[in-house]
């Protein structure tokens, strides 16, 4: 497999949302939230890629917009050198195989009267699998995620399952039209600890089998660092900071990346208790600051963060959106 | 430092379910000393936030308090009769909930929210309740001018301020706090946790802190406690706990977890199995059923919580070769050759 093939390129995305109705308007009042604002980078096949921040900046908008669940307001993404925006009918179907999602919270993802079987069949009826082959594919996918001798859970409903079982159904389901894309979006984070590092070594190890083409989103860097060589750092819409994720947890750049790695919560008594460099409360994000979004909470502001929207700039092994670097 | 505000001896909590019953929490035995935070850590089902509810005495119509005692300076407000108890909330016992969103109420205004406890609980006065919101405000670092606001213009962190706030408002003398800072981001997360701590020095009350993840037990607490499938399985001072766990299940817990300050190409090693189901709980030690290290009495005999150290204290008939289980629970190979 050539690993130097670009798979995924995401130019200039955007996604806007209006809020408030039309009485807002009349009121002068309706405004936009740009959810995804001008992000662009490309994944090479093969590759993992963290997307991390909190909640608000926009990391599941765009995994959803590289998925086409969303439709982008603005620019371009495009899958194999096929720009995806506009994709419809046949073509569209045919994306939706290579490309899949692995959803939050596996009790949510899939139909509580559905026996196992039945979920797994539904992707394989869509791509029009014939029947007798179906069963099989069944039984390949749940042993691809490790849950041990399948067939017992071909006639059971989700909640006589763990979670983590659960959470490998889901999975499989994902994995079992054979994608070569697949975005994760906080598959662990509804697990318990014990269970959630079964799920993401199950993960891992997929990927690898099949050479699949990954985005992980999370909030949560430990997490990132476990699954993704590299990692995409957002900030209310946009990326802050992009580069290998070991270079990132040592050495992180942007202003925001510090305070977001120093807040890990880490599992040992001693640890640093300083206080977080970074301002309180997030912008509304109807009325974000103007230049740099950072610039409110930022320790090292400047009079050009206010002015001028920073660039994302090569700085070495990384990317970064800061007037700093 | 060391006097014990909260005694807590062999509490059983039973929910009624079908024709039969299910001991959530079957013979919690810990203390909360004074002036402390106590971490109760565990994972979903293991009983934590039962306990924190049995404290309250604010639990759901099938849960009963089936046995043991609960002992607030000396008095078992298990037993006292429900007036009793419910003038020592808000003013002795104070509840954090997991949820600010869904604690406060949607349709009032903070200041009302907090006058209301600070009038009927504290019988203060309309003018008092504004004096004492305001500082309450004052010391979750909230602007003042926000009293007026309703929940819905606050942000996440915000309202778990507010609510903090809220449980602070009469003084209590142990604040229970069920996973404050779980809805959060971890910038807020870790805001909202100096804050905690902060508050408490500052008016030396005690904190019972329910949560499922170490590290925000690594980062604010004192005392740890750790449950499994309803029982206590190891407790004792934080440091001694999370560097030298003596109960196989914390020691588990502490490989599953990852870790940023650790090297990159560790391996996170599960837990292999799932808690049991405590409809029919397995005789002997809970988690025997996914130990690496169960003997035969595992199966058996419920191992005791007893005294390893001073202070710390493990249900496990080989806690006594903790050490050398310890090196071996750091071996991937050790959980998966079990599994």
């Amino acid at each position: 497999m050539d690993s130097n093939e670009t798979l995924v390129s995401v130019r200039n995305a955007q996604l806007h949302y209006g809020v408030g109705g039309a009485l807002q308007a009349l009121r002068g009042r309706s405004s936009v939230v740009k959810a995804v604002d001008g992000v662009s980078f490309e994944l090479k096949r093969g590759e993992s890629v963290g997307l991390l921040g909190e909640s608000g900046c926009g990391k599941t908008s765009m995994g959803r917009l590289l998925l086409k669940l969303e439709e982008a307001t603005g620019g371009e993404i495009f899958f194999a050198g096929q720009p995806i925006v506009g994709l419809r009918g046949a073509a569209l179907r045919q994306y939706r195989a290579k490309a899949q999602l692995i959803f939050q919270n596996p009790f949510d993802a899939v139909n509580p009267r559905f026996t196992i079987r039945a979920t797994l069949s539904e992707p394989l009826e869509n791509a029009k699998i014939p029947v007798r082959e179906r069963e099989g594919r069944i039984i390949d996918a749940l042993e691809l995620v490790r849950l041990p001798q399948p067939q017992q859970f071909l006639n059971r409903y989700p909640h006589q399952l763990s979670g983590g079982q659960l959470q490998r159904v889901v999975m499989a389901r994902a994995l079992i039209l054979q994608p070569e894309f697949v975005v994760a979006d906080e598959p662990v984070s509804m697990l318990d600890v014990s269970v959630r590092a079964g799920v993401l070594n199950v993960f891992r190890d997929v990927r690898d089998r099949l050479g699949l083409t990954a985005i992980y989103i999370s909030h949560d860097l430990a997490l990132v660092r476990y699954v993704c060589e590299r990692t995409i750092v957002m900030y209310l819409g946009r990326i802050m900071e992009d580069g290998p994720t070991e270079d990132i947890v040592h050495e992180p750049l942007h202003p925001y990346t510090r305070a977001l790695v120093a807040a890990v919560p880490v599992p040992h008594p001693d640890q640093s208790h300083d206080p977080l460099p970074i301002g309180r409360g997030a912008p509304d994000p109807r009325n974000p600051p103007s230049g740099c979004v950072f610039r409110d909470r930022c320790p090292y502001a400047f009079d050009r963060c206010a002015s001028e929207v920073p660039q994302l700039r090569q700085a070495g092994t990384r990317r970064v959106a800061c007037h700093l670097f | 430092m060391s006097e014990t505000l909260l005694s807590v001896r062999d509490l059983k909590v039973n929910y009624r379910v079908g024709g039969g019953g299910i001991d959530a929490v079957d013979g919690a035995t810990f203390d909360v000393p004074r002036g402390s935070i106590v971490g109760l850590v565990g994972e979903s089902g293991c009983g934590k936030t039962t306990v924190a509810r049995a404290l309250t005495r604010v639990m759901a119509d099938n849960a009963r308090i089936t046995g043991g005692q609960m002992l607030l300076e000396g008095t078992d407000i298990a037993a006292i009769p429900e007036r009793q108890m419910n003038a020592l909330r808000w003013r002795d016992i104070a509840f954090i909930p997991q949820s600010a969103m869904n604690s406060l109420d949607p349709v009032y205004t903070v200041e009302y929210q907090l006058s209301e406890v600070l009038r009927r609980r504290g019988g203060m006065g309309a003018r008092q309740a504004r004096t004492r919101s305001e500082e309450l405000f004052d010391m979750v670092g909230i602007e003042k001018s926000r009293l007026r606001d309703y929940p819905h213009q606050f942000s996440g962190g915000m309202r778990q301020r507010v609510a903090i706030a809220l449980a602070l408002a009469l003084n209590p003398k142990l604040v229970i706090a069920d996973e404050p800072v779980t809805a959060l981001d971890v910038i807020v997360q870790r805001q909202i946790l100096d804050q905690l701590r902060e508050l408490q020095t500052m008016l030396g009350i005690s904190v019972i802190l329910v949560t499922h993840d170490i590290s925000v037990v690594a980062y604010i607490c004192d005392m740890t406690v750790v449950m499994y499938a309803g029982r206590i399985v190891e407790a004792g001072p934080m440091k001694a706990v999370l560097t030298r766990p003596s109960h196989p299940y914390t020691m588990g817990l502490r490989n599953a977890f990852p870790d940023l300050a650790g090297a990159a190409s560790g391996t996170l090693t599960p837990i292999e199995g799932a808690p049991p189901n405590l409809l029919e709980p397995p005789p002997g030690c809970r988690f025997a059923p996914r130990c690496p290290f169960a003997l035969d009495i595992c199966t058996k005999v419920s191992p005791p919580l007893r005294e390893l150290e001073p202070g710390h204290r493990v249900a496990c008939h080989r806690a006594d070769e903790a050490a050398v289980l310890r090196e071996l629970a750091a071996k991937t190979e050790t959980w998966l050759a079990h599994a």
